[in-house]
């Protein structure tokens, strides 16, 4: 769970960050996208690094799923009988409990409709692959608005992910502690602010015609 | 003061049970909350009726025997403080509260609101033994132990075995309690030749007797009548990470 989740924390990085290239236009952010298709050419084929990590990042997706899955099952084995009456949280990531795994469903819902629509291009009307600026201005542009708010959503949910994610998965590998927990904490909720603002950007851009 | 309680009944561990209503008046708000329940419990007797199961020893917040989820929380409303320690003032004329015992698979309910919590004796087998040398009790200059090691470790020993972390846990794990011990043995020399089977034992004992896997929620610690901290926790996963790599 930790490390998948450290590893995903770090693709979700650096994504956000590519995506910022399409505040340099459309021939950058294009430049951008071939780029990492042409990564180690022409000693490697065509999209040979791409898929690579394309493969690790499934992998990842998959150990982290079925780890949750395994941990999800075991809570609720360990509780067969609830609570009549129920309390506020108040620990520590008080909203962990309530935001991880409804959060995940989210957040796979999410992958799902993103994959179809900006990188297989099912649901986006540009079909053009090396286009990725004009797929990204079509998906997001202001007629489309249930698909911006859905994404701004799917954001919301990662976001509280994250915050939790990213302390949880340093607590449950180095067992910082009290000072480096806080710290790590804090660390967390800047990083969930940055993901979330970074790629929120994006298609808020596109709707006020900053990026068309 | 008058008071609306509504108490989780069960005959014994087969039966189904439920929440059952009660009105108590004239209650103090001196009293205890345990001395609350005596006081209903001499009502039930004197009416033919059985009295609300329920575990307490000492009294006084040291044992670990008292439990009662209050209105949801784990020992009650008031932070840092055991069943027993928890007053009725507190609590407003009037007030409904509802009462259940320790809801967890490991902690099976016996009766009432008393649950089975030989699951944690076998969490503190598995740790095993320290190899301390028996006999008079040796010089206390003899193993020297920084002052900071030797605060944090008393802080974990602090622990009274209540189960309140478990109660509280969305996971229904163990993990404060077997890490307060870790913690509370691997900080002092005496400790140290067992560290690394202890961890691993305790958490394959942990596991083995159906609790939850952690989450880091924190509720434990926010549920702890003695505090103790996630700091911890983060030990205990140090040392298994060092001991399962050296096992391994
Ligand atoms: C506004 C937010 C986002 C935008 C504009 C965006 C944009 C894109 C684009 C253009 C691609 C296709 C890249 C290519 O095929 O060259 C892509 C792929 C992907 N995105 Fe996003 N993304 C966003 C948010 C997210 C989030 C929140 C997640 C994580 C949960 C995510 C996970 C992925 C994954 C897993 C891929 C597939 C990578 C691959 O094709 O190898 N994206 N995204
Ligand atoms: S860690 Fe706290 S809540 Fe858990 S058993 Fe020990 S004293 Fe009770
Ligand atoms: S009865 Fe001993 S701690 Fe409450």
């Amino acid at each position: 769970m930790a490390v998948s989740g450290i590893l995903l924390v770090l693709f979700i990085i650096v994504h956000m960050a590519g995506n910022l290239h399409v505040f340099e236009g459309r021939e950058e952010m294009n430049a951008y996208a071939h780029g990492l298709r042409t990564l180690g050419e022409p000693l490697l084929p065509h999209e040979s690094i791409l898929w690579i990590l394309r493969i690790g990042l499934i992998a990842l997706a998959v150990v982290h799923i079925w780890s949750a899955v395994v941990l999800t099952r075991r809570s609720l084995a360990a509780r067969p009988v609830r609570y009549k009456s129920k309390k506020p949280a108040k620990g520590e990531s008080r909203h962990a409990a309530a935001t991880m795994r409804w959060g995940a469903v989210v957040i796979v819902l999410f992958l799902a409709w993103h994959l179809l629509d900006l990188t297989f291009r099912t649901v986006n009307p540009v079909k053009d692959v090396p286009d990725a600026y004009g797929a990204v201005v079509a998906t997001f542009s202001p007629e489309r608005w249930p698909v911006t708010v859905f994404y701004l959503l799917a954001l919301v949910a990662l976001g509280f992910h994250l915050r939790h994610g990213t302390w949880s998965a340093v607590q449950t590998i180095a067992g910082p502690d009290t000072k480096w927990r806080k710290r790590t904490q804090a660390l967390a909720l800047a990083i969930a602010l940055v993901v979330v603002v970074g790629f929120a950007i994006v298609p808020l851009s596109v709707t006020f015609g900053l990026v068309k | 003061m008058k008071l609306k309680l509504r108490i989780w009944r069960q005959s014994d561990a087969d039966a189904k049970g439920g929440m059952v209503a009660y009105e108590l008046d004239q209650v103090s708000e001196d009293a205890s909350f345990l001395e609350m329940l005596d006081v209903l419990n001499e009502r039930l007797i004197s009416e033919g009726e059985d009295p609300v199961a329920f575990d307490h020893d000492c009294r006084e917040g040291i044992c670990g025997s008292c439990s009662l989820v209050i209105d949801g929380q784990p020992h009650g409303p008031q932070a840092a403080t055991t069943t027993c320690q928890l007053h009725m003032r507190k609590f407003k004329d009037g007030d409904s509260i509802d009462v259940e015992p320790w809801r967890a698979g490991a902690f099976p309910v016996i009766k009432d609101l008393v649950v089975d919590r030989s699951a944690f004796d076998a969490i503190i087998q598995a740790g095993g033994y320290i190899s301390a040398p028996t006999g008079t009790a040796p010089d206390a200059h003899a193993a020297p132990i920084p002052k900071q090691d030797a605060d944090a470790a008393f802080s974990a020993a602090a622990c009274i075995g209540c189960g309140a972390c478990v109660a509280a846990c969305p996971n229904g794990s163990g993990m404060l309690f077997m890490a307060a011990k870790v913690a509370h043995l691997g900080l002092t020399p005496q400790g140290q030749p067992e560290r690394h089977t202890r961890v691993l034992g305790m958490v394959a004992a942990h596991d083995q007797a159906g609790f939850g896997g952690c989450t880091n929620t924190g509720e434990c610690s926010a549920a702890c009548p003695k505090e103790i901290g996630l700091d911890v926790i983060g030990r205990l996963n140090r040392d298994f990470r060092k001991a399962a790599t050296r096992a391994a």
